[in-house]
């Protein structure tokens, strides 16, 4: 296709297509963590990391168990939510009537220490993960090719983020997670067992973020830096989005993926720093974030 | 002469603190089936306090809390209620991000026989009419509704209610006090704590008057025209 106002078609789609990848993994990222923000009131800087296991836990699994990508994807979340059922349990619980602050700076340490125990075991350069058969070539569209792999992640994001959403705002079990989030001492009062509503929670949000880190395996290389670097922008989304929405939290991933991919093609010197930009002007001009609630 | 079998509310030298401060100072109360009794005082005298305590929602407690001749001072705040328990706060706790009706069917069944949907929707009508509202978009009045309909439909039969008609109009709590008539004459206890003397007077068996974290009287309705000058005394600001 020929360029039109100077706008060159293939790379603009092709940086699009990188926009939505990249803003899907931030939508289930920053999807668990507003998850268990939620509930818990605490900002889980292990996300990144535990996102970063659940990769290299499809890659072990496939290099030594023979546990291929599909099982992964079943296999490896229910594995990551399970550790963190077990740091919520034995490290969360007992601080979880101090300050938030101490549940950030306790999950920041908790990433750094698993960050640094794969380092140790694995080295810091990358792995590779190769794309299972059924998902590798691509189509033609006419004005960009579209490699299946990536649509994939683009659709199950979609489809994992779309459930998630209408389990909590229109399910029994979701209206549970709602009342517990806006007051979970009434909700106990009613005869709930909230404790062990946390624990599944912080369980579910953070097998999220590790069924993210199998689907980034074949398309990032598998290394323990990759949670740290995705974070510090999930962040930032979540900053962006504001904290309470869980909607809120899926579309402005979504749309900052595309921000980004957006300026990469029109000016790519900004494309690493636009989205804490738009964190800036959204902090001036409504500190509470796009769908956030007043707190 | 009362058996034990019918004592549904039974507190003992009841302790309960807030971080370093002493709230309540030793409180003993009873609450028979079927009775009506209210806590009534100025406000900070502890009345809320005597509840949330029987919830385990305070800090620290002590003494002795027997629910249907249970003892629940070790008890998990969450299973309190599963002893028959509907608990009404003062701030009515409405969920803004559910509806009314899911505020409404929230709250797990604690017994088997609570009342139905089109039970509670026929005793306060305004609910139906606005059951896909958001919960926080009703009147006070109406949150108060939807509040004590909640715990109607868990099929608990000893209610603590809190402040019910606090900043209601006169039509709301007439309509309230209806209400609480009704579950009297089904058998339900009910401990209500309250501001309003002239709501609870007609339609309480006894009233315990609460002042600085101590109970320091307690009257019988039967009493009640020989100690009014004593009610009066405690009772005004």
């Amino acid at each position: 296709m020929d360029s039109f106002l100077g706008i060159n078609p293939v790379a603009l789609f092709g940086q699009l297509l990188v926009g939505l990848i990249n803003g899907s993994f931030y939508a289930l990222l920053s999807l668990g963590l507003a998850i268990i923000f939620g509930l818990l009131r605490i900002i889980n800087f292990a996300q990144g990391a535990l996102y970063m296991v659940g990769a290299f836990f499809a890659w072990l699994g496939l290099q030594h168990l023979g546990i291929n990508y599909w099982l992964a994807l079943i296999v490896v979340p229910v594995s990551v939510g399970f550790i963190g059922i077990l740091i919520e349990r034995i490290l969360i619980r007992p601080i979880s009537n101090e300050d938030h602050l101490y549940g950030l700076l306790l999950t920041y340490g908790v990433a750094l220490v698993l960050q640094g125990i794969f380092t140790h075991l694995f080295g810091s350069s990358g792995l590779p993960y190769s794309i299972p058969e059924t998902l590798q070539g691509g189509a033609n569209l006419g004005f960009m090719y579209l490699p299946t792999y990536r649509a994939w992640i683009i659709v199950i994001s979609l489809l994992v983020c779309g459930s998630t959403w209408w389990v909590i705002e229109k399910t029994k079990l979701g209206a549970y997670l709602r009342a517990g989030t806006e007051n979970s001492r009434i909700l106990q009062g009613f005869g709930v067992n909230v404790p062990l509503m946390i624990t599944l929670t912080f369980g579910f949000g953070v097998a999220l973020a590790g069924f993210a880190g199998v689907l980034a395996a074949p398309i990032y290389s598998v290394s323990p830096d990759m949670g740290a670097n995705i974070l510090i922008v999930v962040f930032a989304i979540v900053v962006i989005g504001g904290m309470g929405s869980i909607g809120g939290a899926i579309l402005t991933g979504l749309l900052m993926g595309i921000i980004e991919g957006l300026t990469k093609y029109f000016y790519p010197e900004a494309s690493t720093t636009v989205i804490f930009l738009v964190m800036v002007l959204v902090l001036l001009f409504k500190p509470a974030g796009l769908f956030g609630k007043e707190l | 002469m009362t058996s034990s079998m019918d004592e549904k509310i039974r507190l003992r030298d009841l302790h309960a603190f807030y971080g370093e401060s002493h709230i309540l100072h030793g409180i003993n109360l009873y609450v028979n089936r079927g009775e009506l009794v209210t806590l009534l005082g100025r406000n900070g005298s502890g009345r809320s306090t005597t509840l949330k305590s029987i919830m385990n929602m305070v800090g620290r407690r002590s003494g002795s809390i027997m629910i249907n001749g249970t003892e629940t001072l070790g008890m998990p705040a969450h299973r309190i209620a599963h002893l028959g328990i509907g608990f009404c706060p003062e701030e009515r706790g409405i969920f803004a991000s559910l509806s009314v009706e899911e505020n409404l069917l929230l709250p797990p069944e604690v017994r088997s026989d609570g009342m139905s949907l089109d039970e509670l929707y026929s005793m306060f009508p305004n609910l139906l009419e606005r059951r896909a509202s958001q919960g926080t978009r009703l009147s006070g009045g109406e949150q108060q509704m939807l509040a004590l309909a909640r715990i109607l439909r868990t099929g608990a039969n000893i209610l603590l209610l809190d402040e019910i008609t606090e900043g209601l109009a006169p039509v709301i709590v007439k309509k309230l006090g209806e209400v609480l008539v009704q579950l009297k004459q089904r058998g339900l206890t009910i401990l209500l704590v309250e501001q309003n003397f002239h709501f609870a007077a007609p339609i309480a068996d006894r009233h315990y008057i609460m002042e600085h974290g101590h109970i320091v009287e307690e009257i019988h309705q039967s009493e009640l025209e020989e100690k009014r000058g004593l009610l009066d005394t405690y009772l005004s600001v």
